[in-house]
């Protein structure tokens, strides 16, 4: 893989395009040894759980310096609450970066693609690097594109389900439609469908519930990391055509030539 | 339509036919299906299902850890007022009880907080007794404003208020609601609610709903357990949760499984729901809503809820007193409590058997994010 293979994002280089988050974790002292033994860069963190006045439970303590914080909305259901945890988040130090996550259904945990455009819109112009978590469409990706968003972070499936690339259709169609890169978040269980995702041309892939619900969740990381690494590399490669049949020994039309 | 009209139906199953013609086969299918529906709920509260607790264990943890993770959010609850306008039979509050009376200064309050932050808790549940003369809505806002100051996350468990009186609260800081229709058998509601204000069924019946139109972001439900057959009882808090869900998606639905406890009045529970009973509530309700709250409170015994934590619980009280003012004036408030509590332990103690369990507590887990930012243009 060629060395300077790397992802950029609100002008920022990403070397490693595994992301994961904080939410599930049965300690947050684990996080430090995750990022060490897998090199990850990029972590997103739920600013609800954010305690800036609890210095043992303030989670922000946990991740290290190196990494890039990607503080989310978690718990927003409207536009107007995602851009309020937005400001409070950049307000409370944790930069530029914020992953938009609008969800008004809690029965399936779906984002709402509509107001997170509308978030969307306001957080870019305020100089925000958006990077907005949707259902997989095609019209509303293109509308995030206009609203400034730096990258597009579509389901595999819902959240938690770790189904793996249940819209993988989808999800191609943004690939190969949308210039931003398209960062596969949610739904994704094991490290083979983030191979999967990465293959076929995403840019990076977030998975936190795959990851904290593991067993060792420092060796499933490093899994993770190797499995996107792995589909990078043959998406680089370029993979060869697939066959329905194999080739015919001797060709049925050669007695044409 | 309002949940009454389910729970008008709900009441006319024949509960015990359905119960009896239940098989081993039945309940093996539905631990296998992705999505339970209500009868596979009613299924899974069966006397037939008991004999399945571990499989139903299994597949509740797995479903709990899915959603939740390793995590359990703590809160505690701060006693304002134990004033009362009701006779319910089963509570030490009843206006008929002989209990000190005692309402909390706005000064007293900020002392309250003060202890329970102290603690490092970011998350509240306050209580009143049922009496608007005594706690007024305005009383209760301003007791807000003072805590906001102290905590991310104020929940209320007050008296049934209309849609506008949640929303005033909502307004001013409140983001949960718990309120207990404590039981649903409409005859015997009548019977433990002899006289005041909350002798009007439907009207407790549609606060929860009403709340979620006032914008609450999380509500809680349940049926006080031992007041009627808790097997109805609970299949009718998971209606009544799942009434809910369907119908406020952007509401976090979730359900409470309080026992009742001993009181100053000396009620004695009709049914008898013991631990292996409570564990079939709280497998089957997770199994039939998979990214529900479940909250239990310290009515159960530490060792119970050590246990209990594997099971779908996903929130936990810590540090709790039901007295009021019991957090600050510890010798003062005694004799104002709503019933004894069975697990003393502080906030450190559970906070590091949740450590040992594998579990990390969860202190804050929301901010109220009201009121105008600089700059607000949305
Ligand atoms: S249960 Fe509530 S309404 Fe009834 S007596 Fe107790 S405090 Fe009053």
């Amino acid at each position: 893989m060629p060395n300077n293979d790397k992802l950029i994002i609100g002008g920022q280089e990403i070397g490693n395009r595994f992301f994961t988050g904080t939410g599930k974790h049965a300690s947050n002292a684990i996080i430090p040894q995750i990022v060490e033994h897998s090199g990850i860069e990029v972590i997103t963190v739920a600013l609800r759980r954010v305690d800036l006045s609890s210095p043992q439970e303030n989670i922000l303590n946990y991740i290290p310096k190196q990494v890039k914080l990607l503080p989310n909305t978690s718990g927003a259901r409207n536009a107007q609450e995602a851009v309020r945890i937005a400001r409070l988040a950049r307000a409370t130090g944790c930069g530029n970066w914020i992953k938009i996550e609008v969800i008004s259904d809690n029965k399936y945990l779906l984002p709402d693609n509509y107001e997170t455009v509308k978030a969307t819109e306001i957080l870019a112009k305020e100089g925000f690097v958006v990077l907005p978590y949707v259902s997989p469409d095609l019209m509303v990706a293109k509308a995030l594109v206009d609203a400034g968003a730096a990258a597009v972070m579509p389901l595999g499936a819902p959240i938690g389900t770790n189904k793996g690339l249940q819209t993988k259709e989808l999800i191609r169609i943004l690939i190969d439609e949308i210039k931003l890169p398209i960062i596969v978040d949610a739904g994704i269980g094991r490290p083979s469908e983030a191979a999967e995702a990465m293959e076929m041309g995403a840019a990076a892939v977030l998975a936190n519930t795959a990851v904290a619900t593991a067993k060792d969740p420092v060796l499933m990381a490093r899994a993770f990391c190797q499995a996107v690494e792995a589909g990078r590399k043959a998406y680089l490669a370029g993979l060869g055509p697939t066959r329905d049949v194999a080739d015919a020994s001797s060709p049925l039309t050669g007695f044409l030539d | 339509m309002s949940f009454y009209d389910i729970y008008q139906e709900a009441k006319n199953i024949d509960f015990e036919q359905h119960w009896q013609s239940v098989t081993d086969n039945d309940i093996l299918r539905i631990l296998t299906k992705e999505r339970l529906d209500a009868a596979d709920y009613l299924t899974l509260l069966s006397p037939r299902a008991a004999d399945f607790l571990e499989p139903m264990a299994q597949r509740a943890h797995r479903l709990t850890v899915q959603h939740f993770g390793h995590t359990m959010l703590l809160y505690t609850p701060m006693y304002l007022a134990n004033h009362c306008a009701n006779h319910c039979l089963y509570c030490s509050f009843s206006a008929l009880n002989k209990l000190k009376r005692k309402k909390l200064s706005l000064a007293q309050v900020e002392e309250e907080a003060k202890a329970i932050a102290a603690t490092g808790l970011k998350h509240i549940l306050i209580l009143t007794g049922e009496s608007p003369a005594h706690s007024p809505v305005s009383y209760i806002a301003d007791c807000v404003g003072v805590l906001k100051k102290y905590f991310d996350s104020i929940s209320i468990e007050v008296y049934p208020l209309s849609t506008e009186e949640y929303a005033q609260l909502v307004a001013v800081g409140v983001d949960g609601l718990t309120i207990y229709q404590e039981v649903y058998d409409e005859e015997m509601y009548k019977h433990l609610h002899p006289r005041g204000p909350k002798r009007d069924y439907r009207y407790r019946l549609d606060a929860p709903e009403r709340g979620c139109k006032a914008k609450m972001r999380t509500v809680n439900v349940g049926a006080l357990l031992g007041l009627e057959d808790w097997r109805k009882e609970a299949f009718f808090t998971g209606l009544h949760a799942d009434y809910l869900q369907n119908k406020y998606l952007d509401t976090e639905i979730g359900i409470s499984v309080p026992r009742i406890r001993p009181n100053v009045g000396g009620f004695s529970p009709k049914v008898d729901v013991t631990d292996r009973h409570l564990v079939q509530i709280i497998l089957a309700y997770r199994l039939f809503m998979p990214r529900a709250g479940i909250a239990v409170s310290t009515r159960e015994r530490a060792e119970l809820r050590n246990h209990l934590i594997k099971l779908g619980v996903t929130k936990m009280s810590a540090g709790v007193t039901t007295e009021v003012g019991g957090h600050s004036e510890k010798d003062s408030a005694e004799g104002t409590g709503q019933f004894e509590i069975s697990d003393n332990r502080g906030v450190d103690e559970i906070k590091q058997m949740l450590l040992s369990q594998g579990y990390q507590p969860v202190f804050k887990d929301w901010q109220c994010i009201d009121g105008e930012m600089p700059g607000e243009s949305v």
